[in-house]
């Protein structure tokens, strides 16, 4: 039988062989790819040796010498390392990353959703801000925000001074650092506590809801299970922390949380930049959702309110989440832009100082960019799982 | 965005590049020398409203072009900021780095580089707002202090400051451009880099005036021209240049006496010049090398009262400058 069907097959040549002219082709075509990786590596690496250029990572753990503004984690230019900057730059750049992301999530769906308000005003105010914030390049924003910073506040000598103990000047804001004392972690605990009770409450009245149909006050149970244990344990223990206050010193306010211009023109620019088009993401997700639906929705007597929290925003953000995601990737490349400003985040302080103290130009750049890939990949990754979440079963692909 | 290209270029060279240590001819094929120089320094690399470039180094440069072509014009200079110049250098998109960089060990091993020679001895200072009442780096614990990334002046600073037990705030900008306006704006106390810098810099404030540079010097900060490792016969024109500009302000002679040197009898002058033996072709040019050279561009001296001497607004005094026959510091071995 199979001997017959083989037969009856007309007789083709190997050469003539679709599957193994596909698999030669591949073939050759990786072994061309991978010589040329090769050659390219290996050409580099010998010119480097013929120049005398350094190459390796001996150099992370060399002493560094020299300062850096904002530092995370502990970092002196006496005894830290040059690996010790990087991370100091990496913890800086995903800083500004972080809280980038959460602010421009924030203002950009307040705005995409005022852009589809029915008050007029509202809406032309949001689109104009859509307008001329994602039409300017986010460099000019940038240097603009910064000399907005230095220009208009005060020198040190003529800080704002809230009580005594709150400074704002053209070097930054400077507020009084909490030192934790014995007791807080008992409060914190307390808080926790509150917390899951919270969540389970929250389950709870949810599932009576789904139940009975009735409903049952959630925030205002939420808000009393998290600040009364809080409240309780502070009328018996006192206080459990204790501040550095900072002080006017001869050239700059000392002692105390400070929070750099640099760094509050970076994320200020960031933030308001990204927004703008997270607007336009969010807006085009709501306008996808079938106008049916709300019709639906109202006719189920679901205020408009609800009926956008509940039936609008589900659907909308399986359309927004992968745009979504391509806009916060953009929020963590773009502040590499920090180098105009003077922030100290990866780019500025890694493939900036290190890399022409060093010299090793190949290996910072090429370190750098696998961080800035790792980052993407994990946000992206993040997002695929979370969009993943929200789509229904039957949907999934 | 030179900076990307100058990096990507640099990857590619050396995955692509087969050794090449001809720089001398590569110039010549070309017809133009590629100088990479400060772009913003008034004093030693700035272009002028007409995109005409002056400085000390800029000068240098131009004795280089001189040398080789006879013609000073015939150099392109590229701008470079402190951070990529060296990947400038090392990647071959200029020729010569003459952009009032520091010498120091590792610059000069680790980095592909050599150091030709000194052409400015500097030393690292501060300008304060006069407002301060400052008399003395050493008041300055506590002070921020703005500073351009990837220099000396970075590490010096830190090292300073730590030395003397002092607090310091740094904040660091990619370009001195950037750092001098944060500065003029408020943002820092003091700015910080080499003394001559500090001379141009301050004429670029808002009012100059209101601050003055503090005479404490912390560092020794010898600038010079560098080249890439491996061509040794492009190291020793460059290195030659500086010291033929030498030879002549010490040899008095100067860009308007340098047609009555070639008939002195003076040996020296006449190996100078080129009226006896070959030294200009044992370094691979001609034999007027160093005629073109005082013709076109003028001795040591010329250069340094036409660019920060008294024939500039910088009126920097010669100090440790002055030939070391006057008690400075610059001193050529002699051609023979």
């Amino acid at each position: 039988m199979n001997a017959a069907a083989a037969s009856a097959r007309p007789k083709r040549s190997l050469l003539t062989d679709p599957t193994l002219r596909s698999i030669a082709y591949q073939v050759a075509l990786c072994a061309g790819v991978g010589f040329i990786a090769y050659e390219a590596i290996t050409n580099a690496a010998d010119n480097l040796a013929r120049a005398r250029i350094a190459t390796g990572f001996g150099f992370w753990d060399t002493n560094a010498g020299f300062d850096i503004s904002q530092t995370l984690i502990e970092y002196s230019s006496r005894s830290s390392s040059y690996g010790r900057a990087f991370w100091v730059g990496l913890l800086n750049t995903l800083l500004v990353g972080g809280l980038g992301i959460v602010f421009a999530t924030v203002l950009g769906f307040a705005i995409g959703i005022a852009r589809l308000s029915s008050n007029w005003l509202v809406a032309k105010v949001a689109s104009g801000y859509v307008e001329l914030i994602r039409n300017l390049p986010l460099l000019l924003q940038l240097l603009f925000w910064y000399n907005a910073v230095l220009k208009t506040l005060p020198e040190t000598r003529d800080s704002y001074a809230v009580a005594g103990s709150v400074f704002l000047n053209n070097r930054g804001l400077v507020l009084p650092r909490p030192i934790l004392q014995t007791g807080g972690a008992a409060l914190a605990l307390t808080m926790v506590a509150g917390l899951v009770a919270a969540v389970l409450y929250r389950a709870w009245a949810r599932r009576r809801q789904a139940l009975t149909g009735q409903q049952a006050p959630v925030l205002a149970v939420t808000a009393a299970l998290v600040i009364i244990p809080a409240a309780i344990f502070l009328a018996l223990r006192g206080f459990p922390f204790a501040f550095e206050f900072p002080e006017r010193g001869r050239f700059n306010i000392t002692g105390g949380v400070e929070i750099l211009p640099e760094f509050a023109a970076l994320l200020f620019g960031l933030v308001l930049y990204t927004a703008a088009f997270i607007a336009e993401v969010v807006r085009a997700g709501i306008q996808s959702v079938p106008s049916g639906q709300v019709e639906a929705a109202y006719a189920l007597g679901l205020r408009p309110k609800l009926a956008l929290r509940l039936i609008v925003l589900p659907q909308a953000m399986r359309v927004i989440i992968p745009p979504l995601t391509s806009q916060y990737l953009n929020l963590v490349k773009n502040s590499s832009l920090a180098v105009a400003i003077g922030y100290p985040d990866l780019v500025q302080v890694f493939t900036g100082t290190v890399l022409n103290q060093t010299g090793q130009a190949v290996e910072v750049v090429a370190l750098t960019m696998a961080v800035y890939l790792s980052i993407s990949l994990a946000a992206s990754l993040a997002m695929n799982i979370y969009g993943r979440l929200i789509t229904p079963v039957g949907d999934r692909s | 965005m030179n900076r990307i290209a100058s990096i990507l270029a640099l990857a590619l060279v050396f995955a692509a590049q087969s050794a090449s240590a001809q720089t001398l001819k590569t110039v010549k094929d070309r017809g133009i020398l590629h100088c990479g120089s400060n772009g913003t320094l008034a004093g030693f690399g700035l272009p002028d409203a007409q995109g005409a470039w002056t400085g000390l180094d800029v000068d240098f440069c131009r004795a280089l072009a001189a040398a080789i072509f006879d013609d000073p014009t015939k150099v392109k200079f590229v701008a470079l900021t402190a951070k990529d110049r060296f990947t400038a250098l090392q990647s071959g998109e200029v020729d010569v780095l003459a952009r009032n960089t520091t010498w120091t060990s590792s610059r000069d091993t680790s980095l592909g580089l050599n150091f030709t020679g000194v052409n400015y001895y500097d030393g690292q200072g501060f300008m304060v707002r006069k407002a301060l009442k400052v008399n003395s780096a050493l008041e300055l614990t506590g002070a921020s202090v703005c500073v351009q990334q990837g220099t000396t002046t970075e590490l010096n600073l830190a090292d300073y400051f730590r030395a003397h037990k002092m607090q310091l705030k740094t904040v660091t900008f990619a370009t001195a451009d950037e750092a001098v306006k944060a500065y003029d704006a408020g943002r820092c106390d003091a700015y910080t880099t080499d003394a001559s810098g500090l001379y141009g810099e301050r004429l670029r404030l808002a009012n100059a005036n209101d601050s003055i540079i503090l005479p404490d010097i912390i560092s020794k900060e010898p600038l010079g021209p560098a080249v890439r490792h491996g061509d040794d016969q492009w190291f020793d024109i460059v290195k030659w240049v500086h010291f033929a500009m030498l030879d002549a302000e010490e040899l008095n002679i100067t860009s308007k006496t340098v047609s009555d040197a070639l008939k002195s009898d003076n040996p020296e002058i006449k190996r100078l010049v080129g009226t006896e033996g070959n030294y200009g072709e044992q370094l691979g040019l001609t034999k007027d090398w160093a005629v073109r050279i005082v013709k076109h561009v003028g001795n040591y001296g010329e250069v340094f009262e036409r660019n920060v001497g008294q024939g500039s607004p910088l009126k920097i005094s010669r100090g440790l400058n002055a030939l070391w026959s006057k008690g400075g510091l610059q001193y050529a071995p002699p051609i023979r």
